[in-house]
């Protein structure tokens, strides 16, 4: 469905050239749902914009939905669905309005796009506000039009850019409802970028970690974390010294990579924490050790991005955020 | 052919609005309204504005000022659109792009020469004389004109996206040089020799000469080719202008 060889995008500005992407090779196959994650500025939002058409590559290619992006733009537009950070809806317009019109830019007669309307109207529940102002809608409301309008002409490819920003829990809970219900009844191929870690990992099959314009990770949730990050044991103990006899125990345990003492508070990094608490366990008792609490936490998706890059994305986009403020 | 067909389904969505609240068309038309009624009247011993009902002189006039006050702000309309997000989605969509500025012209065109009809209907009952082929001209002549503000002021608004401040500093920035110069309240003729020579220099001042002759039905002088050819100038720069922004617009 999406095939990229060494697409970059510069940007200029007042002091220079700003490489926002820096050579991404993506290959997406068809009922695939990708997630593009990273801090602000990452370059995700440039990538996706680059793969809809609305930007042109400053040098690569993309081939989009079986085309190229530069040559054949309006193939391309035909067979995607975008929803980018800001409101499809116009305000000034009522939802059903919206949905009609996408219908016919899409090349839908009348009634087709009446009908059309209607639907996705009764699927993304906004019939009881079909006739009110897109203005007066609530966030998730809006974002929920936002998603419909994008998906008029039934694309087998679609884009996300942000889709839950900004929006309280339960809307956003709400909204990948109903992506993951495309996903799975449709088999709709879905590309979406994000910065909120707890969504790539819970919704993604596939992750694309980018930092400064490049893919640094891609792949499966669940083997990022095994590959690049560990589990880890956290263990306190009645006095520091046992802490420190408890830590070199914890190294002999198989597949510790280390531990370290903080106080009375032992952290043991581990491949399989599952197993290896138990066991650790065991080796303290055996060694006299008297462990008062034990805790086993399995790394995110933040300890992936720490690995690869020496930073929190949590941090990162904490800093961005008092940095714009 | 499907820029033509585009161009329809684009102003078909712009006229939404519209429809649903007409009132605004009228609301519209309330500022060359006040000055129909309480500025004509102080016109009515003015030397320069010929025999007859002031509004006579005046109508014409008036009707480019609303080209001027209402038509070249129609930006701003589109400037919402594209930080709000929704003219993006547009833009992935596979309707042509220069429909897409054509439709919104169209419907600014469409909404100037009714509040010209407006204005017309008003005056009707008064001393004010209609010609009905010379104010059809009038009316194609200021919708030329239209197309030509409309399509610019577009342009203008997607070069100005990023500081939309830019955008009302222009618009401002030319209405009231334009306006003052082009004779719309007073009669060029009046001005000191210097005024009225810049005035030659102001292409609305021409159409606004035009829009007289022709509503006085006028048809064979001068002023109306000149108004004319302005008004066609207007109208070829703006859809130039607007086809080749919105070929490469990103937003």
């Amino acid at each position: 469905m999406i095939q990229t060889r060494a697409l970059t995008r510069s940007f200029r500005i007042k002091k220079g050239v700003v490489e926002a992407v820096r050579g991404l090779d993506l290959s997406v196959s068809e009922g695939e749902l990708v997630a593009f994650l990273g801090p602000n500025g990452a370059g995700k939002s440039t990538s996706l914009r680059m793969l809809t058409s609305l930007l042109s590559p400053t040098s690569g290619t993309a081939v989009v939905a079986g085309h190229d992006v530069v040559r054949e733009p309006a193939q391309v537009r035909r067979h995607i669905g975008y929803l980018g950070q800001g409101n499809n809806a116009g305000h000034l317009y009522e939802p059903r309005d919206e949905l009609y019109n996408q219908g016919r830019f899409y090349g839908m007669d009348r009634r087709a796009a009446r009908r059309r309307a209607d639907e996705l109207l009764t699927d993304f529940d906004l019939a009881p506000m079909a006739r009110r102002r897109v203005g007066s809608l609530s966030g998730g409301q809006r974002r929920r039009l936002d998603i419909a309008l994008a998906l008029v002409h039934r694309p087998r490819l679609l884009f996300l850019d942000e889709p839950s920003t900004g929006l309280d829990p339960q809307s956003r809970a709400h909204i990948w409802q109903h992506i993951r219900r495309l996903h799975e009844l449709h088999g709709t191929t879905i590309s979406f970028s994000t910065h909120y870690l707890e969504e790539a990992d819970q919704y993604a099959g596939r992750v694309l970690i980018i930092d400064n314009g490049r893919v640094v990770a891609d792949d499966r949730p669940e083997r990022l974390k095994e590959q690049q990050a560990s589990d880890c044991i956290t263990v306190t103990t009645g006095d520091e010294e046992s802490a420190r006899h408890a830590a070199t125990v914890g190294e002999q345990v198989p597949g510790a990579h280390g531990a370290t003492v903080d106080g009375k508070t032992v952290r043991l990094r581990l491949g399989d924490g599952a197993a290896g608490l138990p066991e650790y366990l065991r080796a303290l008792e055996a060694a006299g050790v008297k462990a008062l609490t034990a805790e086993l936490s399995r790394p995110t998706l933040d300890d992936v991005f720490l690995n690869l890059t020496g930073r929190r994305l949590r941090e990162t986009a904490a800093e961005q955020e008092s940095g714009e403020a | 052919m499907k820029t033509v067909t585009d161009t329809g389904i684009a102003f078909a969505r712009e006229m939404v609005p519209e429809l649903r609240a007409p009132i605004a068309l009228a609301v519209n038309a309330v500022l060359p309204l006040l000055f129909l009624a309480l500025f004509g009247p102080l016109l009515t011993s003015t030397p320069g504005i010929g025999e007859g009902s002031p509004w006579q002189w005046f109508l014409p006039g008036i009707l480019v000022l609303l080209a001027l006050s209402g038509t070249a702000g129609a930006g701003a309309n589109l400037l919402m659109e594209i930080n709000s997000g929704s003219f993006e989605r547009m833009l992935v969509t596979p309707m042509n792009r220069t429909a897409l500025l054509a439709g919104r012209t169209l419907k600014e065109v469409l909404t100037l020469a009714a509040q010209g009809v407006l204005l017309i209907l008003v005056l009707l009952p008064t001393s004010f004389e209609l010609f009905p082929l010379g104010a059809l001209a009038g009316l194609v002549l200021l919708a030329t004109f239209g197309v030509g503000l409309g399509a610019l002021s577009f342009t203008l608004a997607v070069l100005a996206r990023k500081q939309e401040q830019v955008f009302y500093l222009v618009q401002q920035a030319c209405f009231l040089p334009l306006m003052l110069l082009s004779g719309v309240l007073l009669p060029m003729s009046l001005a000191p020799s210097w005024l009225y020579t810049v005035s030659r220099f102001n292409p609305v001042a021409h159409i606004v000469e035009a829009e007289r002759a022709l509503f006085a039905g006028r048809f064979a002088e001068p002023a109306v080719l000149y108004g004319g050819v302005c008004a066609l100038a207007i109208a070829g720069l703006g859809l130039f202008f607007g086809a080749r922004v919105m070929r490469d617009v990103r937003v």
